[in-house]
């Protein structure tokens, strides 16, 4: 039986999603809407953005107001939306290739502006819309359709990318972690200013099969097992870290956030009138 | 009653003509010879409440203005051709999103990098085709400073009545050159904005065009109309969908906003073409060295005419073929290598003789270039 936050969340008549079985989007989808919910959002001044990829599609699906732009760009459509009525919580979905291959750029540049946007992106480690291809979140020798003999390039980590560019909060969960990704999706919501919200998703149709990381159940026991939380991370070595993916916040700081500044400067010219 | 006459160049009369208009909202990359655009802008917008934002690069400026029209607020960007080239793929998204914007092109010479601080009108048919699949476009391309101001506001009124986005093509002589302006007061002006829906928000479907109006009602994000946009071919409700039949209706009825409503589109000016045996036909900075040309003309007792399309896009088909049936010759000349001559060749009346004079090399055509062309090639007045 649908829960009542389907109801009042989703566009019921646009479900069922288009994303394949075991795919980790869904859940992090129903996350950020759980998040919403929490802080009692008004449905009307929500604004949802997304660029083009899987977990693009996400706003179809979402009760607000919902902007699915060109590929690589929300960040920027977000930014003229909250420039334009700062009233509006302007949250962009967006996934690895979006957001930090085509996208980079605005996602650097919106950190530095510290704009009142909260980020979450949907990192699967792939393009999984055109099927496979690796991505700036591959792993370095892991495999893509197009790089048939493993990806010689770093990955990103994107946490970091956010907080050396300007942004106030950053943070890291993952599908298998929902209630984590809700919590932190909360607090990047309040955080007045740029916040990014790193989830973690699995794509077992291309990045799964090309990586031979088995079916969804398996990848969903990686990203339980393969992860620590920051606390007790912060207890442990470096060395006793491992190759585990540290999850939880990571960064929060206060700064001047990008569209109150702006708003000072009309003030100031409008009294000197 | 005080006269506001100013001396001004090209692009701030366009500021003022934004700010007659309404704009509220700039975004943009600075990009000569466009930049005193987003300058004045950026001087100008606070003090009357509106915001103005430098982006991180072109493509960025024009997705924020979309944003930012998108939220309520009319919008604009200014750009020369390597911006122009990268704002068009965003330009195909407003376009089938139907979201109003001004996108101003201070042509430079190209391609590439090419003469940046020299003039042409090269991006005429860029303009046109520049962002991939069949779209509608109108854009507008003033001779003078007070046309500038002008067109800006038309711009602005075409883009809020069709729901699309409209360029403004000037040339690099209309930006920088200085001229007198009489900048109309505001009641003189006519504004339009885009109509809101009023219905009920269960009952609001975004893209549906009700009885008697042109274009869907268009709500702003934040109004109480929670609406989807996408680039996607969509039905009527907003929403994505692969059937050929909506594919087709949407591409038809985006075509048919400017094909139904061709004459309030159409723009041009008619020079001395009462008796004359020859049309010049030339736009923009051009059109006034065209000008010059046809009174040293006259003093050599040569009938030379100017047809001057201010309108670009939508092409004046009919007004083309009407001056082609009255004239034996016409000359387009522009600064380019043949751009709109194409399309003139392309609607010309078969008796009509079509001749072209272009340039790329940064250097204006002047009037005495134009009438030798005419007297030797058009007219074989001299050796031929």
């Amino acid at each position: 039986m649908p829960s009542k936050l389907l109801d009042r969340y989703f566009r019921m008549d646009k479900l069922p999603h288009i994303w394949c079985p075991g795919c980790g989007h869904g859940i992090i989808m129903k996350a950020v809407v759980d998040a919403i919910d929490e802080l009692g959002l008004e449905k009307d001044k929500v604004c949802i953005v997304s660029g083009i990829g899987c977990s693009s599609r996400a706003p179809g699906y979402m009760d607000f107001n919902t902007l699915h732009t060109t590929h690589g760009r929300a960040l920027a459509f977000a930014t003229g939306i909250k420039m334009a009525n700062p009233e509006l919580h302007v949250i962009v979905v967006t996934g690895d290739g979006d957001c930090a291959a085509i996208g980079g750029n605005h996602l650097i540049h919106a950190a530095r502006r510290n704009i009142d946007i909260t980020t979450i992106v949907f990192n699967n480690n792939i393009y999984g819309m055109t099927g496979g291809q690796y991505s700036p979140t591959t792993p370095t020798k892991e495999k893509g359709t197009t790089a048939p003999y493993g990806n010689i390039d770093k990955n990103f980590d994107l946490c970091e990318l956010a907080k050396a560019s300007g942004a106030t909060y950053t943070a890291r969960s993952t599908a298998y972690h929902a209630k984590q990704i809700k919590d932190l999706t909360i607090k990047g919501i309040e955080n007045k200013g740029f916040s990014l919200i790193e989830s973690l998703s699995i794509c077992p149709t291309y990045y799964g099969r090309k990586n031979k990381k088995g079916d969804a159940p398996e990848m969903m026991k990686h990203l339980k097992n393969g992860t620590i939380n920051i606390k007790a991370a912060n207890k442990l070595s470096k060395d006793e870290i491992g190759n585990k993916i540290v999850i939880g916040e990571l960064y929060s700081n206060k700064e001047a956030e990008y569209t109150e500044e702006y708003q000072k400067i009309i003030d100031r010219m409008q009294e000197g009138r | 009653m005080n006269k506001n006459i100013k001396l001004m160049q090209g692009n701030e009369a366009c500021v003022e003509g934004a700010l007659a208009a309404g704009m509220k909202f700039y975004a943009g990359y600075p990009i000569t010879p466009s930049t005193e655009i987003a300058e004045i802008s950026s001087l100008k917008l606070p003090r009357v409440g509106g915001k103005f934002i430098q982006m991180e690069d072109e493509i960025a400026g024009m997705a924020a203005v979309i944003g930012g029209s998108l939220a309520g607020l009319k919008s604009m960007t200014a750009t020369s051709g390597p911006g122009f080239s990268l704002k068009q793929e965003n330009i195909g998204y407003a376009a089938i999103t139907e979201i109003p914007c001004v996108i101003v092109n201070v042509q430079r010479g190209g391609p590439s990098t090419g003469l940046p601080t020299s003039p042409a009108q090269g991006d005429i048919m860029q303009a046109r085709w520049g962002t991939h699949g069949d779209h509608p476009v109108i854009a507008l391309t003033p001779s003078s400073v007070k046309e500038t101001f002008d067109l800006t506001v038309k711009a602005f009124n075409y883009a809020e009545k069709y729901r699309m986005p409209v360029m403004l093509m000037l040339d690099e002589v209309i930006g920088h050159m200085r001229e007198k302006i009489e900048i109309p007061n505001r009641e003189e002006i006519e504004i339009i904005d885009r109509v809101k829906p009023t219905c009920d928000p269960d009952e609001y479907k975004a893209y549906e065009v009700k009885d008697g109006d042109i274009v869907p009602k268009m709500a702003s994000f934040g109004d109480g109309y929670r609406y989807h946009v996408t680039g996607l071919v969509h039905d009527e409700t907003g929403f994505p969908s692969n059937d050929s039949v909506i594919a087709e209706n949407l591409i038809n009825r985006l075509m048919n906003k400017i094909e139904d409503n061709i004459d309030d589109i159409t723009n041009y000016e008619e020079y001395m073409l009462e008796d004359a045996d020859v049309a010049i036909i030339a736009y923009g900075g051009t059109a006034r060295s065209a000008k010059s040309a046809i009174e040293l003309a006259k003093e050599e007792g040569i009938k030379v005419g100017l047809f001057r399309p201010i309108t670009i896009w939508p092409f004046l088909e009919k007004e083309i073929k009407e001056l082609t049936k009255k004239v034996k010759k016409v000359i387009v000349v522009e600064m380019n290598l043949g751009q709109y001559v194409l399309e003139v060749e392309r609607a010309a009346d078969k008796d009509c003789e079509v001749f072209k004079y272009g340039r790329v090399n940064g250097q204006l055509i002047t009037p005495d270039e134009i009438l030798e062309k005419i007297k030797g090639d058009v007219l074989c007045l001299a050796n031929c």
